[in-house]
This record gives C-alpha cells, structure tokens and sequence, in this order.
C-alpha cells in the first residue's frame, strides 16, 4: 500500500475514533441521544472500503454507522448536530444516531433494523443495473444480522440476479450481547453464503492493507458490471453493543491484546511514520471539537417541521 | 374511447400504459412474468422483457425491501404481494423502511413505490388467503392506502398511484377482478385523496370501501323501493389520505351515517370513519354511526360459513335501519347498538 493512500486511511480512522469517543462523553452528559452504537476498533474496515467508492456509489449500513457514514463523506459538524438532534443535523433531527442519511455522498442510510439494508442495497444494484449506469453499492452489516431471515432471502436473490452488490459483513463475534457460538453452528460468514457460488473471501479487519486489496478486487469487478461478492472482515468491537451496555458477558482485554487488533496501531507501525500521525490524530480532534461547537451553536428543530414532512410533494 | 373491462383488465393495461410511458416503472413479485394466479400481470413480460418484470422467490420481505430500495435510487417499482395475508412477511420493509425514509432522512429520500396486492373473502380459500388488512396500513404515518371499488377506478387510481412520490399500498379485491365495467382508454388519473359520490341521497350516508360500495348500492336501491328511503353512498377511495369534508358534509345533511367494510369490524377502518365522523358532525347526528363488518372470527372455509360471514347488502340495510328508527323502539340504546352488528 502507497503510503499516500495509507495516510488518507489513517486520516478517515481517525476521524472516526476521535469522532465515536467524543459521542461517548457527549452521551454520558446526555447531549447526544438515543441509543448510541459505537465502532471504536472497527474504523479500519469503513476507511479501506469506503476510501475507495465515487460520491454516486451507494452506501447502506446499519445500527453502528458513524464510521461508515464518516468514511464515505458525510461532513461531522451536520453528523454531530443530527446526534445532539438539532436543526442543522443531516437529517435535521429527525433521523439521529441510528438514521444517518447524506444522499449527496451516497450513504443512503442506516437503518435500526438488523438486516432491514440488506435488500434496500439489492435494489439500489438493481436501479444501476436496469439504468446502466456503474454505480456500485455496498452494505455494512454484522455477523448478527447474518441469522435473520432478510439475509437469506437477500443472498439468494442476489446470487440470482447478479447484480454489482457487495456485502461488507464485520463480523465481531458478537450478536449484541451474545457470542457468535451461540447464534449459528457456522462460525465464518464466507461459509454461510458458500453454496450460492459468488466469490466470497474473509480478511482481518484490523489488517487495513488486507481490507483494501480484497475489497479494491471486487469493486474493480463491480465496476464493471459483475456481482455480487461478500467481504468478511473480522473485527473488533472495543466497545459494548451500544454505549451503557455493562459487557458482563466478556472479559476485559490486555492493552497488548488491543494493540494487536487495533487498526490505528498497527497501520501507523507499517506505514506512517509518528510524527505524521501524531499531526493526523491532533487534526482530526480538532475537527470534533469545531463539530461539538457547530452543534451546540445550532438551535433545536422547530416541532412544527414534523407533519411537513411525512409524505414527499 | 371507453369499453368495458375486467378489473383484472383494467389494472393489466394500466400497468403496461405506465410502462410504456416510463422506462423507471419496472413490476417484480412473485410469478409476475406468468401473469399470476389472477393473470393481473399476463403479457407485461412479453411487452417489456424479464428484466423490467421480474419474477421473484417467494420472500416478501427481501422483495419488498428491494423494491424500496429501488425506488430510493431512481426506479418507480410496482411491487406485488400476491396476497394481503401475505403483506405480514414484508410489513418491516413496508413499515420501518418504505413510510419512514422520508421523514427519518430529514426529505433527503423518498419512496416512489406501489405494493398491490389484494384481499377479502368469497372463494373458500380460508383464513390465510382471505383476509382484509388495510387498517394495519393505515395507522402507519408515510404510507398511503388505495382500495378501488372497481375497474374504472382501480385504473385511474393506479395511474395516481404509479405518479405519486410516496409509498402507495393498492388493496384490490379477489371478488371484483372479473367485474366488468366501461374503463376509459387512457384511463385518466383519478386524484388520491378524494372521495366518489357514487350515489346521492337525503336520509342517510353510506360510507363504503371496496366491495361494500357495490352492496351500499343494492343496499340503497331495495331501502328506495321497499322503505322509501333515500341513501346517499360514498366512496372513499383512499383511506390515506381520507376525504373527510366530503364524507362529513354527507352527514351534516342526512345525519345518520353507516360506515361498511369487509374487514373485521373490531378495530378496523370504519372504528377511524366512525370517531373522525362523530367528531365533525357530532351536532348534525340524529343517531349513532352504525358500523357493518365481519365479525371477530378468522375467515371460515365452509361454504355456508363463509356465506355468513361475509357482510353484504343484507347487513347494511340492518345497519341503516337501526339508524333509522334510532329512539323509535322501546329498546335499551345498547340493544339497538348490538342488533347492528349481529
């Protein structure tokens, strides 16, 4: 990997970290709402894959999407005032945390529902393919929304129709509160989508130099018309399923055992020398903080927005 | 130039008219390249080739959600859920995607998408193909709900529907699809959201959905002839979004009303047609609104049983009857009030 695109990664993880644990102080002081799924330890994946999409490529996620939402473009002072649900917000208040929209950089939205994307990305393939434009789209999902009917069903029209999709599963052992084991006997999620006969392969989501190969492969493939393919990362997630979740379920971890996983660390160590990510993380924090000002500088919604915006003119 | 046409007909040439007229319509559904067990869809893959009328695997939800997310790119799909009973398996793309992408994304996405399917009783098909559900839909804000009463408007309904930049659930029925009646070709938009004075009257209102507009009519006809009562009848259409000025000037001047449907009374769409109604012209009623549905019973097979099940013309009359004659009899209030439903 050029150390000139290793940079731009590192930039976008760090964007996203800086981002994600600042929204856990702000939820800890309830200034952001709802339910807050957090990626510490998984920006890895959203950089290498969504650092390499067009503005017009279609991203869908899910529960956990700030780093995907910031890694395909989505500007973080209107990402943060969506989560402290004020007017300027992306979504203008109306979407939050779990909702994330910017149509404008093609993350077409997260949605609540585990699963719920996956055949939303199917037909946003099937409008580039009836269309004949070579937009790609990607969904993000968990190892959780693997056992939900939505992803068979999606899997099995997509290996028919071939159309240019890929899955992106981050597959961190956890289904919420409980361990892979204990949801499916199949532990790879490459396995699960074996018999339809599309490519498949599975990488170290903390291996961003892997992540970006593989993906980079499908998309060129993509590009051109060909699909579906599933990308299996196997990542981390530093954090409980949503921010209060008391983890009793899982041991703490050893600080060497996160450096190992840790995809900030270990990009820096093969590509980026210190002082160049030093100025990197420095610049990204600054960056929340003028977000954090931008939305509290914001006023809230006016209720009355609400009946307007319903149905579409 | 108008000729007579099935309801089947009349929603198979408009579904070719719009897919001529725009490349984006494209019909996906299961069987939908056979035309389907009603034949609704027969010919359009001939027409239009198996990419733009895709046969799907029998899986709502996923189908339904594709169809949501093609329309958030670009695509006007008209999605088809071969039953109502069905629209369970795809409600969680219909309901937590397809009505709220809109509004959650702040206006940045909006869902130009048609659901038809259809339902209702009278061919022995039993309680999971016979249902009618369309009060699920409507107490969900985003989606808006179409039930035509015949082919004429089911034609110019669907041409609104297709139009419209939000999700539009397009209930037929099963029992009016070989119904014919003259369609006008090109059928003319019919606007979603008005109401259909189908037959005017001064004594009392019949509000009607669906099927239950043909029997408010022979309803009508024998209350004209054998009681000397005049009913005026009126077709909603849409139940979202409801005509309520015109349903409530009805009523302002009959001031009885009955409201009919052939979905279970308890809970269904008429309980909103009653309570909006009550509310808007609680001075003008001389009586109670009476309410004619099915009873609180999943749909029997039986061919006697499900004769007695199904409302029609016969309950009506009774319904009217008791508005009627309200405070004419020396029964309790609540006596009158269960004679209506029983």
């Amino acid at each position: 990997m050029d150390t000139e695109v290793a940079v731009a990664l590192l930039r976008t993880m760090w964007r996203i970290r800086r981002f994600e644990e600042r929204v856990a102080q702000l939820k800890r002081n309830l200034q952001v709402h709802g339910l807050i799924h957090l990626s510490v330890g998984g920006e890895g994946v959203a950089a290498a894959v969504c650092g390499q999409l067009r503005d017009d490529d279609a991203v869908y996620s899910g529960h956990r999407a700030h780093g995907h939402a910031i890694a395909k473009g989505a500007p973080l002072n209107t990402m943060m005032a969506e989560l402290m649900g004020r007017e300027t917000g992306l979504c203008r208040g109306l979407g939050g945390s779990m909702h994330l929209v910017d149509a404008e950089h093609g993350f077409m939205g997260a949605t609540g529902v585990v699963g719920g994307n996956l055949p939303l990305a199917l037909g946003s393939a099937l409008t580039s393919h009836l269309t004949r434009t070579d937009q790609v789209t990607v969904v993000f999902f968990g190892d959780g929304a693997v056992q939900a009917g939505h992803f068979n069903e999606t899997i099995n029209l997509a290996a028919l129709w071939r159309l240019p999709l890929i899955f992106v599963c981050e597959n961190n052992g956890f289904a919420e509160f409980t361990s892979r084991d204990e949801h499916s006997t199949i532990e790879r999620v490459s396995d699960v989508v074996a018999p339809y006969g599309f490519e498949r392969t599975t990488v170290s989501g903390s291996d961003v130099p892997a992540v970006y190969e593989a993906f980079g492969e499908y998309l060129r493939a993509a590009r051109s018309g060909s699909g579906p393919f599933l990308l299996e990362c196997l990542t981390y997630r530093r954090r409980g399923h949503y921010e209060g979740d008391q983890q009793k379920y899982r041991d703490p971890e050893a600080e060497e055992e996160w450096r190992e996983r840790d995809p900030i660390a270990r990009l820096t160590e093969s590509h980026v020398d210190d002082e160049a990510a030093t100025a990197i993380e420095r610049e990204a924090a600054a960056e929340i903080e003028e977000a954090v000002r931008f939305a509290r500088d914001s006023p809230f919604p006016d209720p009355a927005i609400t009946a307007g915006l319903v149905y579409a003119a | 130039m108008s000729g007579e046409l099935t309801f089947v007909d009349a929603v198979n040439r408009t579904l070719a008219h719009a897919m001529r007229e725009d490349e984006r319509v494209i019909v996906l559904g299961e069987d939908v390249a056979e035309g389907g067990p009603y034949l609704v869809t027969a010919g359009l893959a001939e027409a239009f080739g198996r990419d733009r009328v895709r046969n799907t695997p029998i899986s709502e939800g996923a189908v339904c959600g594709v169809a949501v997310g093609a329309a958030q790119s670009g695509l006007k799909p008209v999605v088809e859920i071969m039953f109502i009973d069905f629209v369970t398996l795809a409600l969680d793309q219909l309901v937590n995607q397809a009505a709220k992408a809109h509004f959650m994304s702040g206006g940045q996405l909006s869902v130009p998408l048609v659901l038809r399917t259809q339902g209702g009783s009278g061919q022995r098909n039993g309680a999971q193909h016979s249902q009618s559900l369309e009060a699920w839909l409507t107490h969900v804000p985003g989606l808006k709900v179409v039930m035509p009463s015949g082919a004429a408007d089911a034609a110019g309904l669907l041409r609104s529907a297709i139009a419209d930049p939000n999700p539009v659930v397009f209930v037929e029925n099963k029992s009016l699809y070989f119904r014919r009646e003259p369609v006008p070709d090109p059928a003319e938009a019919i606007p979603i959201g008005r109401a259909h004075m189908v037959r005017s009257g001064r004594d009392i209102t019949i509000v009607a959905l669906s099927r239950m507009v043909g029997e408010a009519l022979t309803a009508a006809d024998q209350l004209a002839s054998e009681h000397g009562i005049e009913a005026e009848v009126i077709d909603p259409r849409t139940l979202v979004p409801l005509d309520l000025a015109t349903l409530a000037q009805s009523v302002t001047r009959t001031g009885r009303a009955v409201v009919a449907h052939e979905a279970v009374t308890a809970g269904g769409f008429g309980a909103e047609l009653a309570a909006q109604l009550q509310a808007a012209a609680f001075d003008y009623l001389e009586a109670p609104i009476q309410r004619v549905g099915a009873p609180y019973t999943p749909v029997p097979v039986s061919p006697p049983l499900e004769d007695a099940y199904r409302p029609g013309a016969e309950e009506i009359i009774r319904a009217a009857r008791v508005a009627l004659e309200w405070g004419q009899h020396d029964a309790e209030p609540w006596e009158k009030g269960a004679l209506a439903s029983s």
